[in-house]
């Protein structure tokens, strides 16, 4: 069985001596995390205990960095140019900046799903899913189909497209382009996955049906989603954790809790002007 | 304000407007449509197979044909392209997906300033790297001045094409665990193709109907290519050269071999877009 950190470390792995991660017990630990584009620092000593197995959403107004947040979990934030990022981000124990660990093999283990559906223009139904594994010459054959089956199964995609798997990923709607990119993300087994406004580009019938999806994908795998929509945190979300940019436009956390603590009871007078609509 | 006016007087400016933005682009096409219509009319006359299958007759004798020139061409595009798409390619990735400092900048710009170089120029910087060297006029020499043409071109419609691949296309690449360079070469460039195909059918298109580099490089021949090494015919050249000849039948010919020229062209440009269409999305599917 390989382990965690053996996924995490790549190909430096023979080097490292591998170690039992320890389990504290949950999915994503962040630990103060600042987040910067060049001098601006985007996000400011976040701490988050994004638990496994668990749908955990990120509300706050536009600009409070929720967007920054999570792209610092899968280490995409760091592409940008002048981009960096300061803390610990630990996934079961391990942390996601520490030395050794390959930003590359972090995002195989913490898949995304984006604002606008994005499959690759150029590729087949098939070939999207399939493209993780393929590009990375980790599967193909008989084993990469069945792999594209289950993963378009679990994104309650695969009776859509079953007969047209080689027709091309854009012929599909935008709901169904948004599941492919989640069938997408799944096929590389990832432990998280990060959804960026996954239903802001879609209509009400296609949202509900992602939303279904978070719900089922959450048995097997931890989820944290930003979303704008405060009635869909409060239906996905077990968790919710509320963002507002500083005095100095740095995005902190103002309260995290479950759900529907954050909903109906919220201790901060913030998080409930904002979430009754009263900014933002 | 002014501006306003009565309905009919703006209908009627609004139509004077149209009409003239229309003659714009007539007079734009007109040249165009003349040229082609006058090679066509000229040309279509000497058209014939002895014009592709054999060499050129002896000075004085009537006939003959050019075939030595359209091959001469073909292996001097090939030679162009095989030196310039690499190069050309590979600079139009680094400016559009490194491309964010002072030297891409540096050699955009020098990109752009070789675009606008006079051809007989390239033709001596090829002459002197080249031929001098050599001592000799060659086929070598003609298909670098080509491809010094062709770079600039490829260079910066494989950059343009790149730039309209949406970032998104990349995160979502980046986010599935693929390396940098995996995405490029696996993800943005698939998706850019038909905008580099053009680039380099631009570029092929350019340099096939050039004369002036070729003269002191490849320098023309009334024969078959020898090689590479020595001096080679090509049909600009053959064009040209029987152009400014004192002979009814060379005037002929001439109008013909330009007309061939520029089907060819054409045709390669139509082919290639086809192909690169259905075959692009075919192939991936």
């Amino acid at each position: 069985m390989i382990t965690m950190y053996e996924r995490l470390v790549q190909d430096v792995a023979p080097q490292i001596p591998a170690k039992t991660p320890a389990v504290d017990g949950s999915g994503l630990l962040v630990r103060n995390l600042s987040a910067y584009y060049g001098e601006f620092r985007a996000i400011q000593d976040i701490s988050l205990d994004v638990q496994e197995h668990r749908v955990t959403a990120l509300i706050g107004p536009s600009g409070c960095g929720k967007s920054t947040l999570i792209r610092c979990f899968n280490r995409l934030h760091e592409v940008a140019r002048g981009a960096r990022v300061e803390g610990q981000v630990r996934l079961q124990g391990i942390d996601l900046y520490g030395p050794g660990i390959d930003p590359v093999a972090v995002r195989r283990m913490v898949g995304m799903v984006f604002q606008r559906p994005n499959p690759f223009p150029t590729m087949s139904i098939f070939d999207n899913v399939a493209a993780g594994l393929r590009l990375n010459g980790l599967a193909g054959g008989s084993q990469l189909a069945l792999t594209v089956e289950s993963c378009l199964r679990q994104a309650a995609l695969w009776d859509e497209v079953k007969d047209k798997l080689r027709q091309p990923a854009m012929a599909l709607s935008g709901g169904q382009q948004q599941r492919l990119c989640i069938a997408r993300a799944l096929a590389v087994d990832p432990a998280v996955i990060l959804m960026d406004e996954p239903c802001s580009a879609l209509d009400p019938i296609s949202t509900l049906r992602i939303e279904d999806l978070i719900s089922e994908l959450k048995q097997q795998l931890t989820i944290v989603i930003v979303t704008h929509n405060m009635q869909q945190a409060a239906r996905v979300s077990d968790y919710t954790a509320f963002m507002m940019a500083n005095e100095s436009r740095a995005g902190e956390i103002v309260e995290f809790g479950a759900t529907r603590t954050i909903f109906t009871n919220p201790s901060d007078s913030r998080t409930e002007s904002y979430i009754t609509g009263r900014f933002g | 304000m002014t501006g306003g006016g009565s309905l009919a007087r703006r209908q009627k400016l609004s139509s004077v407007m149209s009409g003239t933005v229309a003659a714009a682009s007539g007079l734009t096409v007109l040249p165009l449509a003349l040229v082609l219509g006058y090679i066509v009319v000229n040309g279509a006359v000497g058209l014939n197979l002895d014009l592709i299958t054999h060499l050129p007759a002896p000075v004085g004798e009537a006939g003959g044909g050019m075939a030595n020139a359209f091959l001469g061409t073909l292996v001097l595009v090939a030679l162009a392209s095989a030196i310039a798409l690499p190069v050309g390619i590979l600079t139009g990735i680094y400016l559009s997906e490194f491309g964010q400092n002072a030297f891409a900048d540096t050699l955009r710009f020098l990109t752009d300033v070789l675009t606008g170089v006079p051809s007989i120029v390239i033709g001596i910087v090829a002459y002197t790297l080249v031929v001098i060297p050599m001592q000799s006029f060659s086929a070598l020499a003609g298909g670098v001045a080509l491809a010094i043409i062709m770079v600039p071109t490829v260079t910066r419609t494989t950059e343009e094409a790149l730039k309209r691949v949406p970032p998104t296309i990349r995160e979502a690449a980046l986010a599935l665990g693929l390396h940098h360079w995996k995405t490029i070469l696996l993800v943005v460039v698939p998706a850019g193709l038909g905008g580099i195909v053009t680039g380099v059918m631009l570029g092929i298109a350019r340099i096939a109907g050039e004369t002036a580099p070729l003269l002191f490089t490849a320098f023309g021949s009334r024969f078959w290519p020898t090689g590479l090494t020595g001096p080679i015919a090509a049909v600009p050249l053959q064009i040209f050269q029987y152009a400014i000849a004192p002979y009814q039948d060379w005037h002929r010919q001439a109008w013909a071999a330009a007309l061939l020229l520029m089907l060819l062209v054409l045709g390669l440009n139509l082919v290639v877009r086809l192909a690169t269409r259905t075959g692009f999305q075919r192939e991936q599917a």
